[in-house]
């Protein structure tokens, strides 16, 4: 069975919705003549030319903004950040034009825009480059927020993404574009994924394990180890959507094994996992055997040392350990 | 004091003015005393609390909006900065959309959603009103890429005030306007003042803002706000330029505001002298100017004024009145214009959890 890669699954969606829809352009650094600084979007400016794959110049906050701005006129930019560590620099555009624009107009105006690039940490790479904001981003009512772990999720959220009539944020991942685990059989054809679904990756009943993005492989990684070394059978759901988000999925996977770790490569304070902890509290307290814990980047910026860094963001040993603590 | 070029040419013989007839220019000064008292009504009634928030009023640069706006045609978008009142009015949003909105009420313009700095009506090409300084010019660029992948016949407008001019995206825009060759005029209504912050002490500059376009190779031109036929032949020159060579413009208006920064600028008696503002407002009034203009062309009578006066006085009466007779959204209403798919109520709007208050 030929599996597609992470890369190549997004550059698939990326190609399909530019023959679906003529409004749909590609904006970003590097993504046109370059192909990409990360082989997403290659070969797309030789096929579709100069109109629909456009280079940018460094210049996050202006050409953020302008495809913000098209967006509102009924262009769907697709606008990659070379790293979403980079989205800091247009921030103002991306929170108080791309998500408040709608709501301040009454409901007026669409923003049917994509903003794409990696957002994990672990490839020491330092703190500038290696930020996970999605909870940043999903703190703000008006943005969708899509972190998918494997090829054939982002194939199937990204056409969603574009097709969206809000801006919806969707966050890849460097470690995964070429990472065999995450690749997927894309043989079935065209189709779309809901925004705002989860998925149970692996079932189990001893425990819950739920992530998103790179930490979704770290989980089912632990699990494997949960199970040959401890005899325990994790659940690992995957949340794919952050905002929306899918807590029937993860309150479902909770009581039936009443015990969950959180893997999250946010930082703690206030990370996807909180909000999370907070719902499964408030709506499966009765079925808890144990309290909720997470395992997340460890409490700092990014640290550069590349063996200090996989201790930093999330692993499967880390995770073990934590349910192992869950006695 | 601001810069007020010295060019005194008489353009209203620019071929753009030569066009108008007595009814347009009665309709132009119309315009101008309809944003007064409108905002003159809107302070009465801040002032009284019933309003929160900020006020910026436009009094004093109505001619900017109204020159500019009155020469866009179908193709045309309009975006602005927060003292969008006067925008709003003058792309044909009506007065009790406007006084609702600034009284928070369900028949606002944006349902009350956005207050005085966030007008909208994308019906009729006015993109806002936006809040955060400069933070328009990057949309006001956006909106002219669109209407070039389009392939449209026109230009954006994007107003914004002399405070914006040393924010980082009006560079970026500029650059990438150039680079793109993007059909859009950034007016700088240039008051004076960044808030409490004169030009002299927040820009550096050689001979004018504007000026700043040529490091980009942007045309540029500098001229006198308050004159309505010279805002409107410079304007068209930037369209021309926009729409037959899809390139930009940065042109420069000097205006000046007669209120502060805003109605809760607790300082704007003290950055500005009153002989200043008095000067101004003696000698620099567009409305008194244009009136007094078209009673020398013989266009117009002192008893047409006072009737079109009265009627825009009366209208904004009825609006203040239209606002305070409104109802307040309801609380349900809060979560409502978030998220497009929740609205229509669609599957993809009850797919996963939008909001997350309990």
């Amino acid at each position: 069975m030929p599996m597609t890669l992470y890369r190549h699954a997004i550059n698939r969606a990326l190609n399909e919705e530019l023959a679906n829809d003529e409004n749909v352009v590609i904006i970003g650094e590097e993504v046109a003549e370059y192909d990409g600084a990360y082989k997403v979007t290659e070969g797309l400016w030789k096929k579709w030319g100069d109109k629909r794959v456009v280079d940018a110049p460094i210049s996050e906050a202006g050409f953020i903004g302008m495809g913000i701005g098209a967006s509102m006129l009924g262009v769907r930019p697709v606008m990659e950040l070379m790293f979403f560590s980079f989205a800091y620099v247009a921030f103002d555009q991306l929170i108080n034009n791309a998500a408040c624009v709608r709501y301040m107009s009454g409901g007026l105006i669409n923003c049917p825009i994509v903003v794409r690039g990696p957002a994990n940490g672990g490839t020491s790479v330092g703190a500038t480059h290696s930020h996970a904001p999605e909870n940043l981003f999903a703190n703000m009512p008006g943005l969708k927020v899509v972190v998918p772990a494997t090829a054939r999720d982002a194939y199937g959220l990204m056409k969603s993404a574009i097709r969206d009539n809000d801006p919806v944020y969707f966050m890849e991942n460097t470690l995964l574009y070429g990472d065999p685990a995450a690749a997927s059989d894309l043989d079935d054809g065209e189709f779309t994924l809901p925004i705002g679904s989860a998925e149970v990756k692996r079932s189990g009943t001893d425990v819950s394990l739920i992530a998103h993005g790179r930490s979704v492989l770290v989980a089912l990684e632990a699990a494997k180890q949960l199970e040959e070394e401890k005899g325990i059978n994790a659940e690992v759901v995957d949340l794919r959507s952050i905002r929306p988000l899918d807590e029937e999925t993860i309150l479902q996977s909770v009581a039936k094994t009443h015990r969950a770790v959180l893997i999250d490569e946010t930082k703690p304070f206030c990370g996807i996992s909180s909000q999370i902890a907070t719902t499964i509290q408030q709506e499966v307290f009765d079925d808890l055997d144990a309290p909720v814990l997470r395992v997340t980047s460890i409490d700092a910026p990014a640290i550069y040392s590349p063996p200090l860094e996989k201790e930093q963001v999330p692993n499967a040993r880390r995770v073990v350990e934590k349910v192992m603590q869950l006695g | 004091m601001t810069n007020q070029p010295e060019d005194q040419s008489n353009y209203a013989q620019a071929e753009v003015n030569l066009q108008l007839d007595a009814d347009q220019k009665i309709n132009l000064m119309r315009d101008m005393i309809r944003i007064r008292r409108f905002e003159e009504a809107a302070l009465k009634y801040y002032n009284a609390g019933k309003m929160g928030g900020f006020l910026h009023l436009y009094i004093g640069q109505e001619s900017i909006a109204i020159g500019a706006v009155s020469l866009c045609g179908e193709n045309d978008h309009i975006i602005t900065a927060y003292r969008d009142h006067g925008h709003a009015l003058a792309v044909g949003m009506n007065m009790n959309e406007c006084m609702a909105e600034l009284f928070g009420k369900s028949t606002g313009c944006s349902k009350g959603k956005g207050g005085s700095m966030h007008f909208f009506a994308p019906d009729k090409n006015y993109w806002g009103g936006h809040g955060i300084v400069a933070g328009q010019t990057p949309l006001g660029l956006g909106l002219a890429y669109g209407i070039k992948y389009k392939g449209l016949n026109g230009a954006a407008l994007c107003f914004l005030g002399d405070g914006a001019v040393n924010q980082g995206t009006f560079h970026e825009s500029l650059n990438l306007a150039t680079l793109w060759d993007l059909p859009v005029i950034y007016i700088i209504e240039n008051n004076g003042y960044s808030m409490g912050t004169s030009q002299e002490r927040s820009s550096a500059f050689k001979g004018s803002l504007a000026q700043r376009g040529e490091a980009y190779g942007i045309a540029w031109e500098s001229a006198r706000g308050h004159d309505l036929y010279e805002v409107r032949a410079k304007t068209q020159k930037a369209f021309n330029r926009a729409r037959n060579e899809s390139r930009p413009t940065i042109l420069e208006l000097a205006t000046y505001r007669h209120q502060g920064h805003s109605v809760a600028d607790a300082n704007a008696k003290k950055y500005r002298t009153p002989e200043e503002i008095g000067h101004h407002k003696e000698n620099f009034d567009p409305l008194s100017l244009w009136k007094n203009q078209l009673l020398k062309e013989g266009v117009l009578s002192e008893e047409k004024h006072r009737q079109i006066d009265g009627e825009a006085k009366a209208e904004a009466k009825a609006a203040v009145e239209f606002a305070e007779q409104s109802p307040y959204p309801e609380i349900s209403e809060i979560t409502e214009d978030v998220y497009f798919e929740v609205d229509q109520g669609s599957t993809a709007g009850k797919t996963g959890r939008h909001f997350f208050h309990d």
